[in-house]
């Protein structure tokens, strides 16, 4: 790097003392990007302009909210109906939730597909799966707020799970509470903690940057970087074409704000909370629904553990079973654009995800088809739950093993393989030309 | 391009499908047409008036509208002396009391919200056969199928199906969960004398009312959708803008 890369004589005196601009400069203008990247890339990016999004929203929203069990309610109908431009504010942030999970969500199987767990980028993952599980805190804790029946009940039901611990189940759920039932301690706490662990969130995207400013993105061939052709810098192309995919983003974000603000929503969070009567489906946010799927499906006890502790452990293992998965893959290829078999179950898996959230709204004994009496929800449950598990610590391990993995192209600028004949890899270089194009 | 539209097409078909059965729930409801639905739907003032009308003279001796203020009445066209006129023929207990230290009550003013037809849920049980009637404000938000429930509620009042045994002060009704509501039918042919001479129909109060709801539910609805439109042409006018700017910006890459 050269020494004087600035010309503005301010902007050089403060780059010798604090290297801001030489920051700047080498992490978001100039730094080399594979030039394959296709629009899947683009969600890394855009979580970051929701994260933003949310906190400014949700500052301007703490700024009207009253964080009490008898005015929180009241409170939230003052920001719909009497701040100005609240309904605006306070339904941006509420479907920037959504839009935060859809975008991670899609962010995480795009890791899965290309591989981008893998060697050297193992923590860069486990970072990433921290950052999903304080969002998932986040998000519980920020619904509770608006004090309607599902805040409440949702409330009950999740802080519940915490008594299925042996011996310490029951204090530490009264210590997490703050009262023997959800009240007004509750409110408060998870009010502090929801102004709180966005900041956290940023701090560990920070850290989740800058491991993956270590060795750089990984790309959709899963083949490290190998020639100084193989590279782009990020400013202006990923820029730009970042931009692009935050357009497409804001049309769809925008579409569910002005026109359909409660579609994502339960009807009844617009029904004060009432301790006294319970509603007839406790259903919680649609980003939860295949890990509450997975909770209901343990109905049975193993030796001395409980069924309701096992599904409390089943969960919780559905989320950290992602941070062992760099090690639970041994195949030594990237992406599933080279593993014809891992290619097919990474589809099945998302399909499994799918059933298993459709299984978290459905009942449990209700029939999936009519005619088959046997064949209920909670056994579709338990089923998409065990091969959820299956793939992550059977097809994962196994399949680096038996599966014969697509050639690979020597570098991302040649992604044709040279042989002498040329006609067998024909294919490959076919693909790679016209994911170049888009 | 295809396979790129199906991954697209799983990831809405996920959200749909788990959204759209978290609203079905056991009611019967028929999808009535609703001035405020779609893009461009706004409110129609004359039935938002005539829906007052009905919340005043019916719905007002039992239910609350707590959030809704006689000062937003002008969003259905009346004027402020209208509307300081209508908020004087309510009584509101003033929040403070007077020098004396009693608490007591006066005429309404704009500012005020609606009053409370009972002082506590204890009072509105005792006089409603242990029932609550819920505070109306939201409740085209607060039900599944919000406006077309409310209207097949209202008009759902009919002769049990026999063999059906209903409870003591108990009444049938197709659209409520379970079929008995403690609320007898509100609404009679007639019910109401509309000042701008439109038949008083049962159908036609429950059409009214429902408006009304829906108007005291999303007071901000005409705005929310005017301002989304024009949101929405700016984006889609700013994403070819970027697309162009991408094309040119990555014409030199291959």
């Amino acid at each position: 790097m050269e020494k004087k890369q600035f010309d503005n004589k301010l902007v050089q005196w403060v780059d010798h003392r604090l290297p801001v601009f030489s920051y700047m400069n080498a992490e978001y203008n100039e730094f080399p990007m594979p030039k394959n990247l296709n629009y899947f890339w683009n969600f890394g990016a855009l979580a970051t302009v929701v994260l933003v999004t949310m906190i400014v929203t949700g500052i301007l929203l703490a700024m009207q909210y009253t964080p009490h069990t008898t005015l929180a309610f009241g409170s939230i109908e003052r920001i719909m109906r009497d701040v100005n431009y609240g309904w605006l504010i306070r339904y941006i942030h509420a479907n920037g939730a959504s839009m935060f999970f859809i975008v991670v969500y899609i962010h995480i199987f795009r890791g899965l597909y290309y591989g981008s767990y893998k060697a050297p980028r193992e923590l860069l993952w486990m970072l990433g799966v921290v950052i999903l599980l304080l969002m998932m805190a986040t998000a519980f804790m920020g619904y509770v707020l608006p004090w309607g029946q599902m805040s409440y009940w949702g409330a009950q039901v999740i802080t519940d799970f915490f008594t299925a611990i042996p011996i310490i189940g029951d204090p530490l759920t009264e210590w997490l509470r703050g009262d023997f039932v959800i009240d007004n301690a509750t409110l408060n706490r998870f009010f502090s903690l929801h102004y709180l662990l966005p900041f956290v969130i940023v701090g560990v995207v920070a850290l989740h940057v800058i491991a993956l400013h270590v060795h750089g993105s990984n790309n959709p061939d899963g083949i490290d970087i190998k020639e100084p052709q193989d590279t782009i810098p990020f400013n202006p192309y990923f820029t730009a074409k970042d931009s692009v995919g935050l357009g497409v983003f804001l049309i769809i974000f925008a579409f569910f704000v002005f026109f359909a603000p409660n579609y994502l929503g339960h009807p009844d969070n617009y029904i004060e909370a009432n301790p006294l009567a319970t509603p007839a489906h406790i259903v919680p946010e649609w980003y939860f629904l295949p890990f509450y799927a997975i909770l209901r499906s343990i109905t049975f006890d193993i030796f001395f553990l409980e069924a309701k502790l096992l599904g409390v452990i089943a969960m919780g293992a559905a989320v950290m079973i992602l941070l062992i998965v760099p090690w639970l893959d041994t195949s030594k290829v990237r992406s599933a654009r080279y593993r014809p078999i891992y290619r097919i179950f990474f589809w099945v898996l998302l399909v499994d995800c799918v059933i298993l959230g459709i299984v978290g709204v459905k009942s449990p004994s209700d029939l999936v088809f009519s005619g088959i009496s046997w064949f209920d929800y909670k056994t579709l449950g338990l089923a998409g739950t065990i091969y959820y598990f299956g793939h992550f610590l059977f097809l994962m391990p196994v399949l680096g093993f038996i599966e014969t993995p697509k050639p690979l192209p020597t570098s991302i600028s040649k992604p044709v393989i040279s042989l002498p004949s040329g006609g067998g890899s024909a294919p490959i270089g076919a693909a790679a030309a016209k994911k170049e194009k888009a | 391009m295809f396979r790129r539209a199906l991954k697209w097409g799983f990831v809405l078909a996920f959200i749909s499908f788990s959204t759209n059965s978290m609203a079905a729930g056991p009611l019967k409801h028929e999808a009535q047409d609703w001035s405020w639905q779609g893009v461009f739907g706004t409110y129609d003032r004359a039935q938002l008036q005539r829906g007052l009308q009905v919340y005043k003279e019916v719905c007002s001796g039992c239910h609350a509208l707590k959030y809704v203020a006689f000062r937003n009445l002008t969003d259905l066209g009346y004027s402020k002396e209208g509307i300081r006129a209508f908020a004087k023929t309510f009584d509101v207990k003033n929040s403070e009391p007077n020098e004396e230290g009693e608490s007591f009550t006066r005429p309404g003013r704009v500012t005020d919200y609606f009053p409370s037809p009972f002082p506590n849920e204890q009072a509105a049980r005792a006089s409603n056969n242990g029932a609550y009637p819920p505070n109306l404000s939201l409740m085209v938000e607060a039900r599944p199928h919000g406006a077309d429930y409310l209207y097949a509620l209202l008009t759902g009042y009919k002769d049990p199906p026999k063999g059906m045994k209903i409870g003591e002060g108990m009444n049938y009704n197709s659209a409520y969960p379970g079929h008995q509501i403690a609320m007898s039918a509100p609404l009679d042919d007639g019910a109401v004398e509309y000042t701008d001479g439109t038949k008083a129909t049962v159908e036609q109060m429950a059409t009214d009312v429902t408006a009304f709801l829906a108007w005291t539910a999303e007071p901000n609805l005409e705005e929310r959708k005017s301002m989304g439109i024009k949101v929405m042409l700016f984006l889609f006018a700013f994403l070819a803008i970027l697309i162009a700017m991408k094309r040119r910006t990555w014409a030199d890459v291959h």
